[in-house]
């Protein structure tokens, strides 16, 4: 027979695959059922959002960072307003702060429901995203009761937030904060010693802290691997600095690791949910200056100045000095950041949306090598990946 | 590498700021605090030196590269600014470097020194156009297998060139030139009356609440 080449077997995997989290095409190079090389296609939920924010005043950008990581849509509107605030030197209203940090914290919440519960699944567990489903349900409806929308909510705006809450949304909010840890208990229960997860997502896809750190990674990967390293503390915006909360660590930084860091992390929103609403204070939400934030309603029918003072904010909108700067949030996927450039008109000269999923995906055919093909799904269940941020 | 290796060191800016400068200053053309960030200018020739110096340079230890992105100004003589981000965990601290770079000039790559740039860099080559020398693996990371053009840049139309659907004669999805049903609304709504155009300088020095009293006069 003599030398024999052996050309590797190509896989596709995806673009409409279920554990793919969406639209991933990932080419897999296997070497019987080991990966050799995973090449990610990506793009194919590409909308130019970068390029469409370049052609928007800043407050009609606002609605796009919904649509990035749609499972936690103001985390990440958060970045942006953070980003114009800085830029302008405004100071937010103290309850506006708290009712950011509110929903920053729920949507941490929404959003490791859904990576935990689809992870699960992805691994052959199927209760606890039923289970899980019922719970955002809850929570998008405290989305939809402060800002209208369930998922798209364009609630928080450079100044605070849109409104202020409406009557009985906290007392609410904190019978759902009573009930909560029954159901992460509930949820370990079928999964933290459960022998097929475990033995699908411990030692699979380790990463230390130096690899995770030149990888990029950030968030619950990187504290997986043992880093204590989260914005909210290290860099603290709006009022995180006064709450009292852990950053859980992992030890292995693989996948199961991953999992018990969001658990934690849950129970630690809820601490801060609680706080946030005890402490928070009365008075206004949004910034009076009615050159960034509009005037009310009521001040409209009175005033010709409130008049024009809308007219002009919602068609020319207002202008930011040029210059550049970076701004980051600690979304519940990782590090989000925003770097804007301003020219000195009223719409952005550039705008990058830096995305933790991106660097995730990025990894992946660096943590997936050498793994069996079923733990490639694994992988990127625990990863977290939304395609709405990766693409843009 | 243990757990001493990661543990978070206090280092004020200006301090972190005057570390970069002793072990850096022949290398960047430019070093200072610009909003509470700290802002470096080099030479593209420089950068991978400067990288690697913010990579392991003792009281830097900027071991996470964020970030890499690139800003077209069309207007410029070197058309692009590319722009990284740099992070350091242990002393807390964030460092941006920005290098000039010519339409068509070749950019060595920062995979081997940041493995997090493979992507970034895709990204840039995809949407701006700037090419890496050295890079693993430089293909077009977001847009349509046999794309043309580079939608980032700001002479590339916002309704792009090409258009995809599904044709039924054909039975396959065809490619062809955008149509658009009615013209592509871009409305002017900049205000010739306030001061603030054109003069971007003197607005950043005023605090926002004098702006705020100037139209209640008028």
């Amino acid at each position: 027979m003599g030398d024999m080449q052996i050309r590797p077997l190509t896989l596709n995997f995806g673009p409409q695959h279920p554990a793919a989290h969406g639209v991933l095409r990932l080419v897999l190079e296997m070497d019987g059922e080991v990966i050799e090389r995973a090449d990610p296609h990506i793009g194919l939920l590409h909308r130019g959002t970068e390029k469409l924010i370049e052609n928007k005043t800043y407050l009609q950008a606002l609605p796009y960072f919904d649509r990035l990581d749609y499972v936690s849509p103001m985390n990440q509107e958060h970045a942006w307003a953070l980003a114009i605030e800085k830029a302008l030197h405004i100071e937010v209203p103290e309850r506006g702060q708290y009712i950011r940090v509110l929903y920053c914290e729920i949507g941490r919440v929404l959003n490791h429901l859904l990576n935990l519960t689809t992870f699960a699944i992805d691994v052959g567990a199927i209760t606890p995203l039923l289970w899980g489903f019922e719970e955002r349900e809850t929570l998008m409806e405290f989305y939809e009761r402060a800002s209208g929308a369930r998922l798209h909510a364009a609630y928080f705006r450079p100044g605070g937030v849109h409104q202020d809450l409406p009557d009985g949304l906290v007392e609410d909010i904190l019978a759902w904060a009573d009930k909560f840890p029954d159901f992460i208990a509930d949820l370990e229960t079928l999964l933290t010693e459960n022998r097929i997860f475990k033995q699908r997502t411990v030692d699979i896809g380790v990463l230390d802290t130096e690899e995770a750190l030149g990888l990029g990674m950030t968030g619950v990967v990187l504290r997986a691997t043992g880093l204590p390293w989260d914005l909210r503390k290290s860099q603290p915006y709006d009022v995180y600095e006064k709450m009292d909360f852990d950053v859980p660590v992992g030890k292995t930084g693989d996948c199961y690791a991953r999992y018990l860091v969001r658990i934690e992390e849950m129970r630690q929103s809820l601490r801060i949910i609680r706080q946030a609403i005890e402490e928070m204070p009365d008075g206004p939400v949004l910034a009076q200056n009615h050159k960034i934030t509009p005037p009310r309603r009521a001040e409209m029918k009175q005033s010709m100045e409130a008049l024009i003072q809308h007219f002009k904010l919602y068609t020319e909108g207002f202008h930011v000095p040029a210059g550049d700067s970076y701004t980051a949030v600690e979304a519940p996927k990782g590090e989000f950041g925003v770097y804007l450039v301003a020219d000195g008109t009223n719409k952005p000269w550039r705008c990058r949306l830096r995305g933790p999923g991106y660097y995730f995906m990025a990894a992946v055919d660096y943590m997936s090598r050498g793994h069996m093909l079923a733990d490639s799904v694994a992988i990127i269940g625990s990863l977290d990946i939304v395609f709405g941020e990766i693409d843009r | 590498m243990d757990a001493t290796d990661s543990r978070q060191m206090e280092q004020s800016q200006a301090g972190f700021l005057k570390v970069i400068e002793a072990s850096l200053s022949d290398l960047v053309l430019a070093a200072d605090i610009h909003n509470r960030e700290i802002v470096l200018r080099a030479e593209l020739a420089k950068v991978a030196e400067i990288l690697l110096a913010l990579r392991d340079g003792q009281a830097l230890e900027c071991r996470q590269l964020t970030d890499v992105t690139a800003v077209d100004w069309p207007e410029r003589p070197a058309r692009f600014d590319l722009v990284w981000q740099l992070l350091s965990v242990r002393y807390n601290q964030r460092v941006r470097l920005i290098a000039e770079v010519e339409e068509g000039e070749i950019v060595p790559s920062s995979v081997p020194i940041f493995a997090s740039a493979n992507w970034a860099e895709r990204e840039i080559w995809d949407m701006f156009g700037i090419f890496f020398s050295g890079h693993p693996d430089l293909r077009r990371l977001l847009t349509d297998y046999g794309f043309e053009g580079h939608p980032l840049r700001k002479d590339f139309p916002l309704t792009g060139h090409v258009e995809v659907r599904y044709d039924d004669t054909q039975r396959r999805v065809i490619y062809q030139p955008v149509q658009l049903v009615q013209e592509y609304r871009d409305f002017d709504f900049l205000s010739p009356w306030e001061g603030m155009l054109g003069e971007p300088d003197s607005a950043a020095d005023q605090p926002a609440e004098a702006e705020d009293g100037e139209t209640a006069n008028g």
